[in-house]
Formats: C-alpha cells, sequence, structure tokens
C-alpha cells in the first residue's frame, strides 16, 4: 500500500510541471499566439527560482523569483511578436535558445551548491490519515497550485465574458478587432501570463522535483508541455489528464531503470519523448477533433490597422 | 505611456533587407558590452579576447572553418525547409544520425580500407540524416501531425540513442572503460585541406558548395520557385499543381541528407571517432545562421563564419577571463532576437507614439495622446 502511495504521489510530483506549464500555454494559443519558448521560459523559471531560494534561503522568495523571471522572459518574445509582428515560430524559438543559453550563464555558480526546498503542506490529524492523507492533504504547494490553476483557467475560459473574448480573439483576431476589442492587450496579459505559469513549472523542478541546479534540467519538459496542448485539444480537463499520463510514463521509466530490467535504461529515457510522438499521432489522426477545436488564427501576426 | 505603432511599407524594403542583419549585429554589440559590464568585465578586452584574438592567425582560420562548416551544411537544408513554411527544427538529431550511420563502416568493418572507404560513410551519413528526417515527414503527411514537436522530440531520442550505442554495443573494447568507439582508420578520416595551415577538413568545402548547389537550386531551378510560392501561398501553390505532401518530403530528405553529411563530416573529420555528445548544439545554433544569412546559401556562408566566431570567443574567454562559455549561447539568441526584430523594418515602418511622460499629472496625460495622434 505504501509503495502505491509513494509511486502515486512521486507520479504527481512528475505532471505538476507538466501541468502548469501546459495550461499556460494553453491559455496562450487560445488567445490564438503560438508561443514555442515554453522550455526557455521554463529554465529560466528554475534557475531564478533556485538563485532566488538559494541566496535568500526562502523558498517562497525562490517561488515568487520563478514566476517573475518567467514573465519577465515571456515579455520579451511580448514586444517581439506582438509589437513588432515577428513570425512567432521563430521568435518563440530564439527564445527557448536564449533562455538556455542564458540560464546556463547565470547558474554557472550554482552548479552543486545544495537549493533549498518547498516544505510540503502538513496538517495535523489530516496529513496522517492512512493512504488518502498524504495523498491529499501532504503534497508540496505548487501541487495544490497547479489543480486550482487548471479549474481557474476551464472557468476563466468557458464561464466568463472576458473568457470568450479572448477564445473570439483567438479564432478570427480581425473580427474581434473589428468590434473594437483591444486584441494586442489581451494576447499580451495572456501571454506574461503563459510565461508566468512556465516560470512557475519552472521553479518547481527546482525547488520541489530536485532542489539543486541542473544545466537544462527541465529536458525537454516544456516541449511535452506544448505537446501537451495539442493533445488536449486546447481543453483544460485534458491537459490534466495527459499531464498525469505523462507523469506516469516519466516515472514509470525511472522506476523500470531502478529494478533493473534488461532494457538499456537509454530506451527507457527516451520513452516519454517518443510517447509524445506516438500520442500526437494518435491525435492529429483525428483530424475533425483537431479542426474543431483549433484557434483559427493561430501563430498568425497580428497588426491592427487604423 | 508610449506606444509602438507598425506602418505598412508599401512594397518590401530593399535597404532594409540588406540592412537588417548588420543592425542587428550591432545591437548584439551593445548589449553584450553590458552583459560583459555587468559581469564585472572590461567590454573592450572582452570584445577583443572575444571576436579578434580567435582569428588572428592562420590555424585558428583553420577552426573557424571547423566550426563553421556544419553550421553551414545544416543551415542551407533547413533555409529550403523555412522558405517552404516547413518548420524541421530537428537537425540536431538528424546530425547524430548521420554520424552514427556513416561510422558504421570503420566502426563495424574496421579492417575494410581503401578509397571507397570515405564515399560510402558520407553516402551512409547522408542517408541516415534523411531517414531520420523521413519521420517527421511521414507523420505530417500521412496523419497531419506538427512537424515541429515530432523533429523536436527525435533530437532527444537520437541523443539517447547515440550514448547507448557508445557505452554499449560500439564501445571500443580496449578503450579502459571509455564510452567512445575505436579510433577510424587512416582511410576513415576525411583529409585535411592545407594540413601544412591547420586542421580544416573537407567538411568546408562540402559547405560550400552545398551553400552553391542550393542557391542554384532556389533561384535558377523550378523546384525552387516551387518552395517559395508554397511557403508564401499554399492555395496558389496547389492551383500551380504543386503538391505541398511531395514538398514536405522534399524539404525534410534534403535538409536530413545535408544534416547527415555534416554530422558524419564532423565525426570523421574533427572528432576521429563516436563520442557520446559530438555536437555542440550545431543543429540548434544552425537554425539562427539560417535566419542571420536571411534564407539565402550565400548569407547563410557568411552567417556561419559569424555564428562559428562566436563559439570560438566563448571559448577564449572561458579560459582568458573564466567566464562560462555559455556566454556564446547568449550571443547566438540575442543575435536571432534582434535580427527577428530588425526584419520588422522590411515590412513595416515603425513609429512611436503617445510620448506624455514630461506632464506629471494624469489629465495632461490622457489628452496628450489624441492630440499627436491629430498632429501627424
Amino acid at each position: 500500500m505504501d509503495i502505491t502511495v509513494n509511486i502515486l504521489l512521486t507520479i504527481a510530483t512528475a505532471a505538476t510541471p507538466l501541468l502548469i506549464a501546459a495550461i499556460g500555454e494553453l491559455v496562450v494559443e487560445r488567445s490564438g499566439v503560438l508561443n514555442l519558448g515554453v522550455e526557455g521560459m521554463m529554465i529560466m523559471g528554475a534557475v531564478g527560482g533556485f538563485g532566488a531560494g538559494y541566496l535568500t534561503g526562502s523558498p517562497w522568495i525562490g517561488l515568487l523569483a520563478a514566476i517573475a523571471m518567467g514573465a519577465l522572459f515571456s515579455l520579451l518574445f511580448a514586444v517581439m511578436t506582438l509589437s513588432l509582428a515577428t513570425n512567432q515560430v521563430a521568435t518563440g524559438l530564439s527564445l527557448t535558445l536564449l533562455g538556455l543559453g542564458l540560464s546556463g550563464m547565470i547558474g554557472t555558480s550554482f552548479v552543486g551548491q545544495p537549493g533549498v526546498r518547498l516544505p510540503n503542506l502538513d496538517i495535523p490529524g489530516l496529513t496522517s490519515i492512512p493512504v488518502i492523507g498524504r495523498l491529499l492533504f501532504g503534497q508540496d504547494p505548487i501541487f495544490y497550485i497547479s489543480i486550482a490553476l487548471t479549474a481557474a483557467v476551464m472557468w476563466f475560459l468557458f464561464k466568463t465574458r472576458t473568457g470568450l473574448t479572448l477564445r473570439s480573439i483567438g479564432d478570427s483576431h480581425a473580427s474581434a478587432h473589428a468590434l473594437g476589442i483591444k486584441v494586442i492587450r489581451y494576447r499580451y496579459l495572456s501571454v506574461i501570463f503563459g510565461g508566468a505559469c512556465a516560470g512557475l513549472a519552472g521553479g518547481h523542478l527546482s525547488l520541489v522535483y530536485t532542489p539543486q541546479w541542473v544545466e537544462n534540467m527541465t529536458a525537454g519538459r516544456g516541449w511535452i508541455a506544448l505537446a501537451l496542448v495539442v493533445f488536449a485539444s486546447w481543453r483544460p480537463w485534458r491537459v490534466l489528464a495527459g499531464a498525469y499520463i505523462f507523469g506516469a510514463v516519466w516515472i514509470g521509466q525511472l522506476h523500470a531503470q531502478a529494478f533493473g530490467i534488461p532494457v538499456p535504461s537509454q530506451m527507457l529515457s527516451s520513452l516519454p519523448y517518443l510517447a509524445t510522438v506516438v500520442v500526437l499521432v494518435l491525435i492529429s489522426r483525428n483530424k475533425r477533433l483537431t479542426m474543431m477545436n483549433t484557434p483559427a488564427s493561430l501563430g498568425q501576426p497580428f497588426v491592427p490597422d487604423r | 505611456m508610449m506606444r509602438l505603432e507598425l506602418v505598412k511599407r508599401p512594397q518590401r524594403s530593399a535597404l532594409f533587407s540588406a540592412l537588417s542583419p548588420f543592425i542587428a549585429f550591432a545591437l548584439t554589440i551593445i548589449a553584450g558590452a553590458i552583459m560583459f559590464a555587468l559581469l564585472g568585465v572590461n567590454p573592450l578586452t572582452a570584445f577583443r579576447i572575444y571576436f579578434i584574438e580567435p582569428i588572428s592567425q592562420v590555424w585558428q582560420l583553420h577552426e573557424l572553418a571547423i566550426k563553421a562548416a556544419p553550421l553551414i551544411l545544416i543551415a542551407v537544408g533547413l533555409s529550403v525547409c523555412y522558405k517552404a513554411n516547413i518548420w524541421n527544427i530537428g537537425a540536431e538529431g538528424q546530425f547524430i544520425l548521420g554520424g552514427i550511420f556513416g561510422s558504421s563502416i570503420p566502426v563495424l568493418f574496421p579492417q575494410f580500407e581503401g578509397p571507397l572507404v570515405l564515399p560510402l560513410m558520407l553516402l551512409l551519413g547522408m542517408v541516415g540524416g534523411a531517414a531520420y528526417a523521413a519521420i517527421p515527414a511521414l507523420l505530417k503527411t500521412r496523419f497531419g501531425t506538427n512537424e515541429i514537436l515530432t523533429s523536436l522530440m527525435l533530437v532527444y531520442v537520437a541523443q539517447l540513442f547515440l550514448d547507448w550505442l557508445v557505452r554499449g554495443p560500439w564501445r571500443d573494447p580496449q578503450g579502459h572503460g571509455f564510452p567512445q568507439t575505436i579510433q577510424f582508420g587512416d582511410s576513415a578520416v576525411l583529409p585535411e585541406l592545407m594540413p601544412d595551415a591547420g586542421r580544416a577538413n573537407w567538411g568546408f568545402a562540402f559547405a560550400l558548395i552545398a551553400a552553391v548547389l542550393i542557391w542554384i537550386l532556389m533561384s535558377r531551378m523550378l523546384k525552387g520557385f516551387e518552395v517559395r510560392v508554397l511557403g508564401s501561398s499554399p492555395r496558389a501553390g496547389r492551383f500551380a499543381g504543386f503538391g505541398l505532401n511531395r514538398m514536405v518530403f522534399f524539404a525534410f530528405l534534403l535538409s536530413g541528407a545535408l544534416a547527415g553529411l555534416a554530422g558524419i563530416s564532423e565525426v570523421s573529420g574533427a572528432i576521429g571517432q563516436l563520442q557520446p555528445v559530438i555536437s555542440p548544439g550545431y543543429g540548434f545554433t544552425a537554425i539562427i545562421v539560417a535566419f542571420l544569412g536571411r534564407l539565402n546559401p550565400l548569407g547563410i556562408v557568411a552567417a556561419g563564419l559569424v555564428l562559428a566566431l562566436t563559439y570560438l570567443g566563448g571559448e577564449a574567454v572561458q579560459s582568458a577571463l573564466g567566464i562560462s562559455d555559455k556566454v556564446a549561447r547568449v550571443f547566438q539568441g540575442m543575435l536571432l532576437f534582434f535580427v527577428l526584430g530588425c526584419d520588422t523594418l522590411i515590412h513595416y515602418r515603425i513609429r512611436l507614439i503617445g510620448l506624455a511622460l514630461t506632464k506629471p499629472d494624469g489629465a495632461a496625460k490622457l489628452d496628450a495622446a489624441p492630440k499627436l495622434k491629430e498632429a501627424r
């Protein structure tokens, strides 16, 4: 029983950063912007979170720094693609490349330093309930944020007027603009929200998952988060399901390596990436589902005419 | 409040099309100076060590050519993809597979020698890169799967596959347990161009030849026209009878083959054996090279040399000033950012509007913007 609980807990820990980054990107893409810089914003969040936590000794300040770092870094993308109407694919790629380089440079002195870890929730009486206690009341704070965030985004996008406006911009920025909606302003806020989420996801890696700084520690998670959004056909609850499936794959291969099953460890390590490809193929075979949910103006630059 | 406003030019500006890479480079230098100052280094000293010292002697120019060769080879292939609006960003993986396929001959048949070995290796390298690139192409044409994500995911798989090979079945039994294959025999090593002057090998010649061939393809042949039409207007391309699916395969196979050729040239010429890591991110840096070179094969040759210098400079400041060689990555990223930003000037004029920062009270701020607008 204890082993099952432990495995479920580690799956949740592996799924949380994927979930947060993907939920952020989902909002960005719903507004019609494709930001391929998730990996870069995430790694900046990870180095910022670790650095602030390490220097101040407080993981909470680290958490805030991670969010701020991701948001700030996404602003660069926003200015380029929204104010200067640059190609979103190329700009997103360059954001990732710059983030990987910059984080490596900032983090040079952090390598091998002990980090600080966000404490797990511990509610007297509740956390000690057998089995469900630790699952429901004993996880790290970012886990709870990730669930709340998913619910909030779901409510915001589909139950509020502002959410409807945001989705309409994603489907046709020209019509939205003609109706007097501030397309660029909405998109700025969406991109910054996505950046904050990616930063938080990176912070989870360096403040909870493995509380230390390792270069390239995001290991493609930002890209997997991007794939999750496609897999989820731009719907939040499907992102949640997808993130946990991928969390399970990630943890499954780690456990398989630990058990020493006679398969090369590199092959097991490549499973999450292969799974991403397989899942993308499965989802894209269903043309109708994809067509129905893809924001129609995704990735197209918009310059308001005056 | 200050706001940028883009005003569409009636036609693309030839002036800014030519100037944009230079403006971008200048902006990168300025941003780099600020960065060095923040790191506590005199920017002038840093720039001398970064950009001038690594290319002040002939043998160093050879090192530059060694770094530039894979960048140019990969980038000219990618430029065809990007012109066709097809996003292959997995060249790093195709590079690795090219290295692996080509190396199979000297690793598996070390006793096989003679003049046939190298051509066969190069051919296999191209086949390996093209075959690996065919996967995202097939998935895109068959199932409509996004090629950006699949080609990138395959990079991680390729890196792990190479790691497994050199630690497992292909490890040199006499290598004292080091994760590497045997040293290639003489007939499997790409010769140097001018052995007396420096280490540069035939890889650089391949890069220049590829650039010229792709330039001819793109500017003088129907296929190049097809690439451009399908890239800028797939609908028009369909009416002209150009097949989008065939184009996806063409672009992926071509760029994959060139990345594979770069991979085997690097392994055979510069390294001499397979190791767990055979590329300092050439496949990704080549994306920057492609854009900095304006997706034009001849521009890419120049851009490849510039980006190669950022690698050498990174190594130089690390050993001379103790700054992390990650600084090279930062320079490369900034360069791409600025070049993309400057490209906006080709299609738009930029106007600053709503300058109302001098008046402290809110009321003045509010009415200043409309007035300025009227004034235009």
